[in-house]
């Protein structure tokens, strides 16, 4: 493609030095000329340099939960060894996983986050792409707080079934499965204090939604009596269709994919509650307290041994055939599974995540390192 | 009574109220107009205050000076540039503050300096081997929680528990600032450091060249191509129903939304041509889809301005169209077409959306050498700070945002400049 420019170059000079010959006028012409030659090289160099020049810095995608935890690995990383700063996008745990999954080769990532396992639909993906080869990672947890204004007298406790009663669109009433009719938090159980239900929650299209719903709403359904009563509690897609959506009438507000936007609206009205990754909660613990789930704070140890009901797992997934292609890769990974990282006091922990105990974590260590191939989904 | 005998409909009762009237309604509507500009000037009072009140305070960073005692028995010139830095700086700290005893107590110490110290440490005695066995005098920035403490932005009458810092670890501060070893200067690095995850070694440099790439790529590819279109269209194309269609598509497409370029651009350039995902290349020839259209009507109202006159007069002597057009017509609409390429390009320069898509929103901790390493722009930087938990980066978001506007404030100021400066009448 080099070439290319210099042959193209001296044709273009050539016919300028002509044309000087013949024309006096030309010295207008050409300061034209040389802008329009510049942006033929430009784009020339460019598609040349796409798909001829080898990658030398590491590409990752995945979920934006995942995504401060590799943020703060890569930036460890290249400190430490010099190499190229690996380059981190943040794209979700779904859109990850399709450009992960799109095949081998320099122009796909070489690693992406998720705050859920693969699915068996992705790996399928994965297997049609010729990406065969995938290390597993379940490096850490992290867990979704619920929290409030400290200004919050209310020492809130809540149970899943509060939190999906309050929450849902569609709930039951005296026996009828019917439109959240609930205003108040009084409505949901008595007890709890007289004020509006103001929630504001992760949009449909980011991780933590998925994971929210999973593991408060779904889980609060089930316990309700009367589904457990009709028999739904074991019935999977009934759940998913029915205790998915959240309520859209205005006590649930969807405050975008900014966690601080809600951190700030919680400070401005002590009554609305947010729903966020713990990493925000830790961080402004002096102006927020969190809400109590089955009588359980979320910190660090209650979100490790799952005590506390809304955690859930981080993953990151490597695509083996890279190792070793990839300048680096391998150390990169070593620094993520080492122990400056992922341990109690590591410098993930100070970020929000929460750690895996010591036997699994040595585990985990030995496979990732030897590129351990995942079971078949 | 001269009233009454020339015309008698002025002085009459109901003309009088008509009049009243007609001039009340016209006082109202000046109101109403006044109030439009008052209410956008508040709006935009508070949306600037509101920036510089949550920003200003990025534009200062905690820094902390320490004299770090090289020692030999650490730090072996033979296995450089590994060696436990680390120790050292802690090593000082604990010789200034000898009541922090455990191991614990130590961590916490070293975490009043912000981590990449000991890499600076490094780079240091990197850059001069003879430091090694001497002390010297390292000035870092403090991390973030402390440099917050020094904002006023940690309350101290929160209850300890609930505080990022404890007690004694303000207590630590306290003392090295009444040493004398705490200062505040300008925050340079957010000017000249790459992006980072900690909010007091974060800078825009990356983001600042990558968009300076993005837009020059965007520049070279619509400024030709917009104003060839336009030379075309406005002086050559016949007029007929095809001419009329392109003409109705330029304008629809300057009104289509940017995201849609966005979707384009990944299909197209990143999926058929295999171009690099988050690349100012891609990023500016995104960009430069949208400032097209954009440069193209500006071009051909430039061109419609230039009276018939000088096109005759020059037609008159002899010259054929394309010397009219390049000649005379070209060079006297030039600053009409340059100012609203600029004002294009400053769009270009704010937009997000598009850049979401092709992947500029990514983290990465060093600044590209050409418009074809990944990178962040300006905008998405902002996006990226937005969203990160650490109370540091809600000030720096702001002033990225400022900087933002500051270059947003340059690029049209120029276009204004330039209209004045050489804007012929007829």
């Amino acid at each position: 493609m080099l070439l290319h420019d210099h042959h193209n170059g001296n044709i273009l000079l050539v016919y300028f030095s002509r044309r000087r010959q013949s024309d006096i006028r030309v010295m207008e012409n050409r300061m034209r000329n040389i802008i329009h030659f510049g942006a033929l090289a430009l784009t020339m160099f460019a598609i040349g340099g796409g798909t001829a020049s080898a990658r030398d810095q590491i590409r990752i995608v995945g979920s934006s939960t995942v995504f401060p935890y590799t943020q703060s690995v890569a930036e460890q990383f290249s400190w430490i060894t010099g190499a190229p700063s690996p380059i981190v996008e943040s794209t979700g745990t779904g859109g990850g996983m399709k450009l992960f999954c799109a095949g081998i080769g320099e122009q796909h990532p070489d690693l992406t986050g998720a705050s859920r396992a693969m699915k068996a639909s992705e790996y399928a993906l994965c297997q049609a792409n010729g990406v065969n080869d995938i290390s597993e990672a379940l490096f850490g947890y992290d867990g979704l707080s619920i929290a409030i204004s400290r200004q919050s007298e209310f020492a809130w406790d809540l149970s899943l079934s509060d939190i999906f009663l309050a929450l849902a669109a569609k709930v039951p009433v005296d026996g009828e499965w019917t439109d959240n009719p609930y205003a108040l938090w009084s409505d949901v159980r008595p007890g709890l204090p007289d004020v509006r239900i103001l929630a504001y929650g992760p949009p449909p299209t980011s991780g933590t939604r998925d994971a929210f719903v999973e593991l408060a709403m779904h889980a609060g359904c089930i316990r309700l009596d009367w589904v457990r009563e009709s028999g739904f509690d074991q019935d999977k897609s009934w759940v998913n269709e029915n205790c998915s959506r959240m309520r859209q009438d205005g006590p649930y507000i969807e405050a975008g994919e900014n966690d601080n936007l809600i951190v700030q609206r919680l400070r401005a009205d002590m009554n609305a509650v947010g729903i966020f990754g713990y990493s925000f909660l830790f961080e402004n613990l002096d102006t927020l307290q969190p809400v109590m789930v089955h009588g359980i704070e979320p910190d660090p140890e209650t979100i490790a041994d799952q005590s506390y009901p809304i955690s859930r797992p981080l993953y990151f997934y490597t695509k083996n055939a890279h190792r070793g292609v990839i300048p680096y890769l391998q150390e990169f990974i070593e620094e993520y599974v080492s122990e400056e990282a992922l341990a109690e006091d590591g410098y993930l922990a100070e970020r929000g995540l929460v750690a895996l105990p010591d036997a699994p974590r040595a585990e985990l260590r030995e496979t990732v390192i030897s590129a351990g191939t995942m079971p078949v989904r | 009574m001269n009233n009454s005998s020339h015309s008698p409909v002025i002085g009459s009762a109901p003309a009088a109220l008509r009049l009243r009237q007609r001039k009340r309604n016209q006082l109202l509507l000046q109101g109403f107009g006044a109030s439009a500009i008052l209410l956008a000037f508040v709006m935009l009072l508070i949306l600037v205050g509101s920036l510089l009140y949550s920003g200003y305070r990025a534009f200062t960073q905690t820094h902390v000076e320490i004299s770090v005692h090289i020692d030999p028995e650490i730090i072996d010139a033979e296995k450089l540039p590994r060696g436990n830095f680390r120790r050292l700086l802690q090593n000082s700290l604990v010789a200034e503050f000898p009541d922090a005893g455990s191991a614990k107590d130590k961590k916490q110490l070293l975490q009043i300096l912000s981590a990449s110290a000991q890499f600076e440490l490094r780079d240091l005695i990197l850059s001069d081997l003879l430091v090694i066995g001497q002390t010297v005098q390292l000035r870092v920035p403090v991390s973030d929680p402390y440099d917050q403490l020094n904002k006023g932005q940690i309350d101290r009458e929160t209850p300890e528990q609930h505080r990022r810092l404890n007690d004694r670890q303000i207590d630590w501060f306290d003392q090295l600032r009444r040493g004398g070893a705490v200062s505040a200067p300008l925050n340079t690095a957010l000017f000249t450091n790459p992006d980072s995850r900690f909010p007091e070694i974060a800078g825009l440099k990356g983001a600042l060249i990558g968009s300076f790439w993005a837009l020059l790529v965007c520049f070279l590819l619509s400024f030709p191509v917009g104003i060839g279109a336009a030379i075309y269209l406005e002086e050559f194309a016949p007029r007929n129903r095809f001419s009329d269609f392109i003409e109705v598509n330029i304008n629809n497409l300057a009104a289509v939304p940017s995201v849609v370029f966005g979707l384009l651009a990944l299909a197209v350039f990143i999926g058929w041509f295999g171009l690099p995902r988050s690349t100012p290349l891609v990023g500016g020839m995104t960009l430069a889809l949208m400032t097209m259209p954009t440069v193209i009507i500006a071009t051909r109202a430039a061109l419609k301005s230039i009276p018939g006159s000088i096109r005759e007069a020059a037609l008159a002597i002899g010259a054929s169209k394309q010397q009219v057009v390049f000649g005379h017509v070209l060079p006297l609409a030039m600053p009409g077409i340059l100012t609203g390429t600029i004002i294009g390009l400053a769009q270009a320069l704010g937009e997000t959306a598009p850049l979401l898509l092709i992947g500029m929103n990514a983290f990465i901790t060093s600044a590209p050498a050409g418009p074809l390493d990944s990178s962040t722009a300006l905008p998405t930087q902002i996006f990226i700070w937005a969203d990160s938990p650490e109370r540091g980066f809600v000030s720096r978001t702001s002033a990225a945002i400022l900087v933002l506007l500051g270059f947003l404030i340059a690029m049209n100021s120029l276009a204004i400049f330039l209209r004045s400066r050489f804007e012929r009448k007829w």
